[in-house]
């Protein structure tokens, strides 16, 4: 078999599985739902989101060891995940190819040329880790003062090392001195300015770009729910994400400058394949020509899928292993092996010192920058309610890589990707929308979190959720509370009788209860008593219709002073209003003055009970903007945000 | 040109349209009562754990000639279940699966030849018939699951009724049976006072239904006006004392080892409502459904078996 029928073939299995993966990360028990698939499996095999990660976090969580696999694999193959593996490599070399159907060999080879412009992807990839790594620097930058000894002892060292070096390879010792001093005090004096900083933070942001996150969001968000119909049902309920217009935008871009140049996203802005460019600049086995027989044909760089020019001086970091220039060439002189080109070769990415540290400082200085606004102290915005158990704020934007899992497996469709509401760097990032979706945030439900790949969501138990057995001492997980709008509820403003929102209350004792009150109806007039039969009052004043005022809900009383209390109508006709039973025999006589009220439950929530779940929002029938809303007041998750004593 | 001017006078409009046009589609929902069975109740009161709801319920159909009374051989069946809630049987908000499956092979032991099981819950449908057990269960039992979707609804009017018009009303499922026996548990409603077999048909009307509770008493009444069962069974084996209809803990719920099958569902209410402590007249929907005649509140006045079940 030819390899690069045998690079075809793994491509389309992989591009098959993390279809199959994204599409059967639906709640649910038959084969083709989650019921054991490892649908995090390929985002666990990308090191990029384990690196971030753990820069971020200086943990690894779980599955995301699989990275360590793949990072091992490109040290000693080179970027075989670019060519071999990823699913949206594989999309954009299939567009690319369909592009250039049938053009010329010299277009061709003119298109896959190497450009300058494929050093941006280097820039993308330190300027994501640079922001990633902030908690880390703050804590390099923290040592002067924390332990100053144990800086003045790194500090030390290196003049030593500068010394014995000098006297060894004699280096010249007074510019090593100068380095070690100008380093040091630089090391001081901006640990002088950041100590105690809050804004120098780690925030994760490789997700944006990063090639199988993206492709899981683009996927989950934005195709998955346009093929679900009728005729085809993959997901548990008919999905809905607003604000995933950018996410489509961003993905079909991505897609459609295939045209311009062949992966051209994996060869300009792919962070992954830059970070595997640089793991892989020194691989055991590269791509590169024999000793001779080389006629300079060119037929190698025709069909070069990284754009890393074989026929000259190869670029092996731009190298994703195609093997195209394998199967082109016509005199068996390009090969896989274990030397280098014999035309030469670059194994450096072709960026300076000085692009990399600037992109670097950018990287940790911008999350400082978005963090002025304040969104995750004291500005928090409380419309971000984040699924149940979800990391505070700070963690949590360590960790999520906006994959869109969450929102895909939610069974009620409630998980949506976030605009700009958690700030910019918290966008797409998971939110709460209790007006979508088939009911709110199911109180047995845990789905979110046993699937979240990073643990920006714990995977928390049904016990952990509901405070049972464990964990009965810390009480349930709270995501927020709810607030009844009395000026758009129905019988607090209305006085309509509703309380649908107590009804579906899921926490027992329910955490909305009523306090009953009966208000005066609006009427044209007064009603005055003209006699009684038994239950019967025969009253004259304005007209009560009986499919309005005998519904069960209506009562009539005498003014207050006579102490009695109301009495249920069960009948309005021509006779008079039939009572269920009648209190007034006694006190009432002719004219006197009767009051139709309405009983109305008035709905209250109880902070100590409620946890946020949004079922009594969704269910509110005041459907445009709710009459009872959560926000994320009194969620557990932070305790900054705490209501009760 | 020429066929670019017919092109715009074939497409020319002089009017504007027209608002969104009434649903002038009359659709009929049938009366699935058997007239020689009408006015039977049967109330069986279970031994001290009283949770054998199979072998009870059979024995209540049996005191009123048995299953095959209510279905005869050939006949599609409609369970109309409470399966509102996302939660585990156990919290009693919803049918209980061992109920549900001993009514569908009761069925099918009669000669039903399908068995469907429906309703619209509250919470996410998929996940309602999960996690209360009743889809396994009935698929077990040999019956079809319908979970309810966008098309299966169809406009309804109920006629002579003033708030189910022209609303959307899980049609698709009741179009194609013979009988309907509805299911519920007994429960404490705050809004209505109790959730029985009357309250248990608001799982048929789709749309935006929750507005009808504010005049949740003339919903029920209309309801009742809608759907004329072949028999219910009201499951009083646990009662959900408070905190209903949502329940939430086994604190809420009482056991009160009562299983009524009537073919009068005002009965049925009237009758369960006891185990609430409470009386028909606190249930002011209980009147409106007879004033209807949709059944008759005092429930000792008709043909009633009370037994002991062993």
């Amino acid at each position: 078999m030819r390899i690069v029928t045998a690079r075809r073939i793994s491509q389309m299995f992989f591009f098959l599985i993390f279809l199959w993966f994204c599409m059967v990360a639906t709640l649910g028990e038959r084969w083709w739902q989650l019921r054991g698939w490892p649908v995090n499996w390929l985002i666990q095999l990308d090191p990029l989101v384990g690196l971030g990660t753990l820069l971020a976090t200086g943990t690894l969580y779980a599955g995301l060891l699989w990275g360590l696999l793949t990072m091992v694999l490109t040290i000693l193959l080179g970027r075989f995940f670019c060519g071999w593996l990823c699913p949206f490599g594989t999309l954009h070399q299939v567009v690319g190819w369909l592009a250039n159907l049938g053009r010329r060999a010299s277009a061709m080879i003119a298109v896959n040329r190497y450009r300058r412009g494929q050093k941006v992807k280097y820039i993308l990839l330190v300027f994501l880790l640079g922001a990633a790594a902030g908690d880390l620097i703050s804590r390099l930058l923290g040592v002067p003062f924390q332990t100053p000894y144990l800086a003045a002892a790194i500090v030390v060292a290196f003049l030593l090392m500068g010394t014995v070096v000098h006297f060894t390879k004699t280096i010249p010792g007074v510019r090593w001195v100068t380095g070690v001093t100008v380093v040091a005090i630089g090391w001081v004096v901006l640990s002088l300015f950041t100590n105690g900083s809050r804004l120098l933070a780690a925030s994760l942001q490789t997700g944006l770009l990063d090639p199988i996150p993206l492709f899981c969001r683009s996927v989950n968000l934005t195709l998955l729910p346009l093929v679900d119909g009728r005729l085809v049902s993959i997901s548990a309920a008919s999905r809905l994400y607003p604000g995933t217009f950018a996410i489509g935008a961003i993905f079909w871009a991505a897609v459609f400058l295939n045209l311009l140049i062949p992966r051209f996203y994996c060869r300009f802005v792919c962070p992954l394949g830059a970070l595997f460019g640089v793991l892989g600049k020194n691989a055991l086995w590269r791509v590169g020509q024999k000793a001779d027989g080389c006629t300079a044909c060119g037929a190698c760089d025709r069909s070069c899928e990284g754009g890393c020019e074989p026929s000259s001086v190869i670029r092996t970091p731009e190298c994703v292993l195609c093997m195209n220039c394998l199967a082109d060439c016509r005199h068996d002189v390009m090969g896989y092996h274990l030397h280098a080109s014999a035309a030469g070769e670059v194994t450096v990415p072709d960026i300076s010192k000085r692009e990399l540290l600037a992109a670097l400082a950018a990287g940790v200085t911008a999350v400082p920058l978005v963090r002025l606004a304040g969104i995750t102290g004291d500005a928090w915005n409380p419309d971000v309610i984040r699924p149940p158990g979800s990391l505070p704020e700070e963690a949590f934007l360590q960790r999520c890589i906006k994959c869109g899992q969450c929102m895909r497996v939610c069974p009620t469709n409630v998980i949506h990707p976030t605009a700009l509401q958690a700030g910019i760097e918290g966008i797409w990032t998971p939110m709460l929308n209790f007006r979508m979706g088939t009911s709110g945030c199911q109180h047995g439900c845990i789905a979110c979190g046993n699937l979240c790949p990073t643990a920006a969501i714990r995977p928390i138990s049904i016990d952990e959720r509901l405070g049972k057995g464990n964990f009965e001492s810390g009480g349930p997980i709270r995501i927020g509370m709810a607030f009844v709008d009395r000026g758009r509820c129905l019988p607090w403003a209305m006085d309509r009788p509703c309380i649908v929102c107590q009804e579906n209350c899921p926490v027992s004792p329910k955490a909305i209860f009523t306090r009953d009150e009966y208000r005066p109806v609006r009427l044209g007039g007064d009603i005055r008593l003209q006699g009684m039969q038994g239950n019967r009052l025969l009253i004259e004043g304005p007209v009560l219709p009986s499919g309005q005022f005998a519904t069960g809900d209506y009562f009539v009383a005498l003014d207050s002073r006579h102490g009695l209390p109301p009495a249920r109508i069960t009948d309005i006709g021509a006779s008079g209003v039939t009572l269920a039973d009648n209190p007034f025999t006694a006190a009432a006589g002719k004219g006197d003055r009767i009051n139709l009220l309405v009983r109305l439950q008035l709905p209250y929530v109880d902070p100590a009970r409620c946890i946020g779940c949004g079922v009594c929002e969704h269910e509110c029938p005041v459907k445009g903007r709710r009459a009872i809303r959560v926000t994320a007041e009194n969620e557990t998750r932070e305790r900054r945000h705490r209501l009760l004593l | 040109m020429a066929a670019a001017g017919a092109l715009g006078i074939g497409f020319y409009d002089g009017k504007a349209p027209a608002i969104l046009s009434d649903a002038t589609e009359t659709i009929k929902i049938p009366d699935f009562s058997i007239a020689e069975m009408s006015g039977k109740i049967c109330i069986a009161r279970g031994t001290a754990q009283g949770l054998d709801r199979a072998g009870t319920v059979r024995q209540a159909f049996d005191a009123l000639g048995g299953m095959k009374a209510f279905v005869k051989p050939g006949e599609r069946v409609l369970l109309k279940v409470n399966a509102a809630f996302a939660s585990p049987p156990a919290l009693g908000a919803t049918s209980h699966p061992d109920l549900v499956a001993a009514v569908i092979r009761m069925c099918l032991a009669a000669g039903a030849s399908r068995v469907i099981v429906t309703d619209n819950p509250i919470n996410d449908p998929a996940s309602c018939f999960a996690l209360t057990g009743i889809d396994a269960a009935a698929r077990l039992a040999g019956a079809e699951v319908v979970i309810p979707r966008g098309s299966l609804f169809q406009r309804f009017s109920v006629s002579g009724g003033r708030l189910i018009r022209d609303w959307p009303v899980l049609y698709a499922p009741l179009a194609r049976v013979d009988r309907i026996i509805g299911m519920a548990p007994v429960k404490d409603h705050h809004r209505s006072g109790a959730s029985m077999t009357l309250k248990n048909w608001y799982g048929l009307l789709g749309g935006r239904r929750n507005i009808f509770h504010q005049d949740i008493h003339t919903i029920i009444q209309e309801l009742a006006m809608m759907i004329k069962p072949t028999v219910v069974v009201l499951d009083g084996t646990q009662s959900m004392m408070s905190n209903g209809p949502t329940g939430g803990s086994l604190s809420d719920l009482k056991p009160t080892g009562t299983l009524i099958v009537s073919t009068d569902p005002v009965a049925a209410d009237a009758a369960g409502a006891t185990l609430l402590d409470r009386t028909a007249a606190d249930l002011p929907f209980i009147a409106k459904a007879e004033s209807v005649g949709a059944g008759t509140a005092d429930y000792r006045s008709l043909y009633l078996k009370e037994i002991q079940a062993s």
